[in-house]
């Protein structure tokens, strides 16, 4: 079998569990081709001696009645995973080898899949073209010199690259679903406390979460149905009734009332995203399903209110990260001098300038006007969901406003690259599920992502509508393996 | 209750015309008393190897999401209602941020906007009367770890031990006027947490500690005048003796017409001077924030109500029920109940007292005989060297006439060692006192037989030479005579 690494997460687990197929064939075919695709540096850290140990290891005794048999997987590098380095994409966590597990990871692990290795992203997740890591740019195995998106953008990468089966990232204001779209692949970001986030490098608190990236739906739902869980050492971590979203999962979407909300078709919006979402409501009717105009006013404050909130809390959530007790420290004259050499040189300018928009909407006199108003505007966007969700069961809207762009192309413009996350933002200050799917192609042949956004917990309907799409849709990502000699 | 005296034993500080008045109110840090820390499961013990007592959320690792003690809620709670304060049934938990050594997080989680517990009161007995004092709010906090400057001339150390431990933050009004009154309050709060059991009060150990703000005002003045906050004060002495400091020089600065800058200071209990550690325009901008990680603490009636099921009568409740059961002095009530282990020997002794019991005699000697032997050897109540059981015995023995108050004396010096039961010391020493009737006519027909000159003295109206006889007959029962018997059958026969 010679086409392993092109086999959904699916195959290769009846694969696997008819035993057509060893953990230790499976493991090796991804490993081989990772190591022929260091040119898109989505790994910042390879694991595969131990990998392929711990194929062996399954092989021997193999527990086929887990989900993800033997299945070797690679992860983002903002999952603390036990005595491996875990960096966060930065250089103030470049020696950092945690002693513990993240739960998501230990839902993984339990479930019998093994670690390909640690895969690179922006630096704390601030980025949307995972142009701001320490470890460098990733190439987007589309095209070369084209950003994965970000910050997931080398578990995109990865994914789209077939240099791991399936993967998982971290969503704070489209860092799941935004990649997904720039790559062609299916990205899901949860409802917010559906993942636990204990042991994840925090970014944004309130608004980050864990989710699974994965060619289709189907795979998608498995990694979900693995990862979510009630968890106590995540006090934001709700205890919901999880279904087991891949065996439950349907295309019939009959009589689904879709909403589609006027305030996403933005200005300077590309002719081809629209179509591309004209489409998308075309399907959805051929899926029987209903789509219902709606309005969701509160749009266009999402990004502003997004910018406040997200840096208020990395400001906060980065304080940890001064040279005192582990990681890059810089050496000082007395202790100030040390904190600020340290985040100086630890910190990338991305970060840094978000750590400065924090402090400055936290600080005295100025907390009033931004953060408390900010709070109270997310309150309105969340209001305007549950205002449509008592019309429709979900919300259909293109993923991002364009297609990926090259490397360099926004780094100077920070305004411009934060606008790619307008239409993702809203989703995780509302703490609603969204999955952004593969839908069509731009002129260039680049993909393009529609997004559907579903009610709190109720992930099984929007992967089902998902589901039900993606077999309309018929997407054919085109990857051109050029960046293998 | 004690009746409120208008009586005022006010404290003031002349200054050729003038006299100021201190206003005064307190921040005290009280630690939780708790197995656990407030948001890990790390232990709280004293005293330990530095750093061995720190999880990964301590020492604030990547990843690490704080976890709420529940029990630490519950002293919190517990706490607000001995302080008959109104409990909050949403709070939040907010991050205070600033950047130190010995901070891990970068911010130290505390309740800013909404406490766990709002206003309330505690009731202070002062020589004059009683006095109440206002409770602002009590709110729940982490503490920091602790540095150490002074272990290499080169490196700071930092153990982070305490990092996380689970503070009580409890804020009083302005409503303090005197040293004294601080040294009643601190007394009152911290006998009301061990009452509760959620504060061990042990301020050498720093389980208990205040930032005193102090300002002074012309006597009568309604306007409050400007304070300066005096950090970190870690016991009733220094507190005072930086309150009395710190109160005589903003009065010397406003006698020489200069203003006082409202800042943060510093106690030097070497030199007994406060020094300015930081002025206002360089207070630190804490950019306090709800914790993200936290969700707002909600907690139900139930849950409140529960543990008011579960409050044990407190030092203000016990005293009355002293004085109206025991009949008690408020004096006397007001030193048992100020100690929780001091009301419970006594509520001991009582108890083992049985039915014909002199509960008067029995407060004279714990506050008397047994407080001195206490203070001598400098050891708390709970390591008395004489149980309650013995000291009821004891004073059983006096109440029925086995023995002598003087005798007993001397018994209780012997039950010191090894906590003897004064009946057998009674018994072995052949102690018990001489009450038969008879024996004591025989003892005193002799006596005055002998002395008959003074006995005619006697009863021509020399009355004070009854004393005499009474020592005489004393002395020759060998101290054992029963005093009251000497004492009817003298009048008896003098007549």
């Amino acid at each position: 079998m010679s086409d392993i690494t092109k086999q959904s997460l699916t195959e290769l687990v009846k694969n696997i569990k008819s035993k057509k197929l060893s953990s230790t064939d499976v493991t090796k075919a991804f490993i081989e081709r990772s190591e022929k695709s260091k040119e898109l540096n989505a790994y910042i850290t390879e694991d595969f001696k131990s990998a392929l140990n711990k194929a062996k290891k399954f092989d021997q005794k193999p527990n086929l009645d887990l989900k993800l048999p033997g299945i070797p997987m690679a992860v983002k590098d903002l999952f603390c995973t036990k005595n491996i380095k875990t960096t966060a994409g930065s250089k103030i966590l470049n020696n950092f080898v945690p002693t513990y597990e993240s739960t998501v990871t230990e839902n993984i692990w339990n479930e019998g899949a093994i670690l390909l290795g640690k895969l690179n992203c922006d630096e704390f997740a601030m980025g949307s073209s995972n142009e701001t890591s320490f470890f460098g740019n990733v190439q987007n195995p589309i095209d070369k010199n084209l950003v994965p998106g970000g910050s997931s953008g080398g578990s995109a990468s990865a994914v789209a690259g077939q240099l791991t089966p399936i993967t998982i990232g971290t969503d704070t204001g489209g860092s799941i679903r935004q990649p997904a779209s720039f790559t062609g692949i299916v990205g899901l970001k949860p409802t917010y406390g559906s993942c636990s986030r204990y042991g994840i490098v925090a970014f944004a608190s309130s608004l980050d979460q864990a989710g699974p990236m994965a060619q289709n739906v189907k795979d998608c739902a498995l990694l979900q149905e693995v990862i979510s869980s009630y968890d106590p050492k995540d006090s934001t971590s709700i205890d919901f009734k999880r279904n087991q979203y891949s065996k439950e999962l349907t295309n019939n979407i009959k009589g689904k009332k879709i909403g589609i909300p006027k305030e996403y078709r933005v200005d300077g919006m590309p002719k081809e995203i629209e179509d591309l979402w004209q489409k998308g409501i075309q399907y959805v009717k051929d899926c029987g399903a209903e789509t219902v105009d709606i309005s969701l006013p509160h749009t266009s404050y999402a990004l502003p209110t997004y910018y406040i909130v997200a840096p208020a809390e990395a400001s906060s959530n980065l304080a940890r990260y001064d040279g005192v007790k582990y990681g890059f420290r810089a050496k000082g004259e007395n202790l100030i001098d040390m904190y600020e050499k340290t985040r100086s040189e630890g910190f990338g300018a991305e970060v840094q300038r978000r750590i400065m928009i924090g402090t400055y909407v936290l600080s005295s006199g100025y907390y009033d006007a931004y953060y408390l108003k900010a709070q109270k505007v997310r309150k309105l966007i969340k209001n305007d969901f549950d205002d449509a969700y008592k019309k429709v069961d979900a919300i259909l809207t293109p993923s991002t406003p364009s297609s990926a762009f090259k490397i360099g192309e926004k780094t100077d413009d920070p305004v411009s690259m934060y606008l790619n996350d307008i239409f993702t933002v809203p989703v995780n200050l509302a703490g609603l599920p969204g999955i952004s799917i593969p839908a069509g192609h731009d002129s260039n042949g680049y993909p393009l992502g529609l997004q559907i956004i579903g009610k709190a917990f109720d992930e099984q309907n929007i992967l089902n509508i998902a589901f039900a799409m993606e077999e309309k849709i018929n997407f054919k990502n085109k990857i051109t393996d050029w960046w293998i000699k | 209750m004690d009746k409120v005296t208008k009586k005022n034993l006010e404290y003031l500080i002349n200054r050729k015309d003038n006299q100021y008045e201190v206003v005064i109110g307190l921040e005290v840090h009280a630690q939780v008393l708790s197995e656990s820390k407030l948001f890990s499961t790390s232990a709280t013990k004293f005293g330990a190897e530095p750093n061995t007592q720190v999880s990964l959320v301590d020492a604030a690792f990547p990843g690490m999401l704080p976890v709420i003690n529940e029990f630490c809620v519950k002293q919190a709670i517990k706490t607000g209602i001995g302080l008959n304060a109104k409990i909050n049934k949403r709070s939040v938990f907010d991050r205070k941020n600033y950047f130190y050594a010995d901070l891990p997080q970068g911010y130290q989680i505390s309740q800013f906007k909404d406490p766990i517990v709002g206003e309330g009161k505690v009731i202070l007995d002062m020589p004059d009367g009683q006095k109440e004092v206002g409770i602002e709010r009590l709110h729940l906090e982490q503490d920091a770890g602790k540095s150490i400057h002074d272990l290499d001339p080169q490196n700071t150390f930092v153990d982070l031990n305490r990092s996380g431990v689970a503070l009580m933050e409890i804020v009083s009004k302005p409503d303090l006027r005197s040293p004294d009154e601080v040294s009643a309050y601190i007394k009152k709060l911290r006998s009301i947490m061990r009452y509760l059991g959620t504060c061990d009060g042990n301020m050498q150990e720093g389980s208990l500690r205040a930032d005193v703000n102090v300002s002074v005002r012309t006597k009568g003045s309604k306007e409050f005048g400007t304070r300066c906050e005096i950090k970190n004060v870690n016991s009733i002495k220094f507190m005072q003796m930086a309150i009395e400091y710190e109160a005589n020089r903003q009065v010397d600065l406003i006698e020489e017409g200069k203003s006082i800058d409202q800042e943060t200071r510093l106690f030097d209990t070497k030199k007994n001077e406060t020094r300015s550690m930081r002025s206002k325009e360089d207070a630190h901008d804490y950019r306090y924030f709800p914790d993200p990680d936290l969700l707002p603490l909600e907690v139900s009636d139930d849950f409140v109500n529960e543990l008011k099921n579960d409050i044990p009568e407190l030092p203000d409740d016990k005293k009355k029920r002293f004085i109206d059961e025991f009949k008690l002095s408020p004096y006397e009530a007001t030193i048992l109940v100020s100690d929780i282990d001091t009301a419970k020997y006594f509520e001991e002794v009582v108890a083992k007292m049985g039915k014909n019991k002199d509960i008067k005699l029995a407060v004279n000697w714990i506050t008397g005989e047994l407080f001195a032997v206490l203070n001598n050897k400098n050891l708390e109540i709970s390591q008395s060297p004489v149980s309650a059981k013995n000291l009821a015995i004891l004073v059983n023995l006096i109440k029925n006439g086995t023995i002598s108050g003087k005798i007993a004396k001397t018994i209780f010096e012997l039950m010191l060692d090894g906590d003897k039961d004064p009946q057998k010391i009674v018994e072995e020493k052949g102690l018990k006192q001489e009450s038969d009737p008879k024996a004591i006519e025989a003892l005193i027909d002799k006596i005055i037989n002998d002395n008959r000159e003074k006995a005619i003295e006697y009863k021509q109206g020399k009355e004070k030479l009854f004393g005499f006889f009474v020592g005489q007959a004393m002395k020759a029962s060998g101290g054992k005579a029963n005093p009251q018997l000497i004492n009817e059958i003298l009048k008896k026969k003098l007549q």
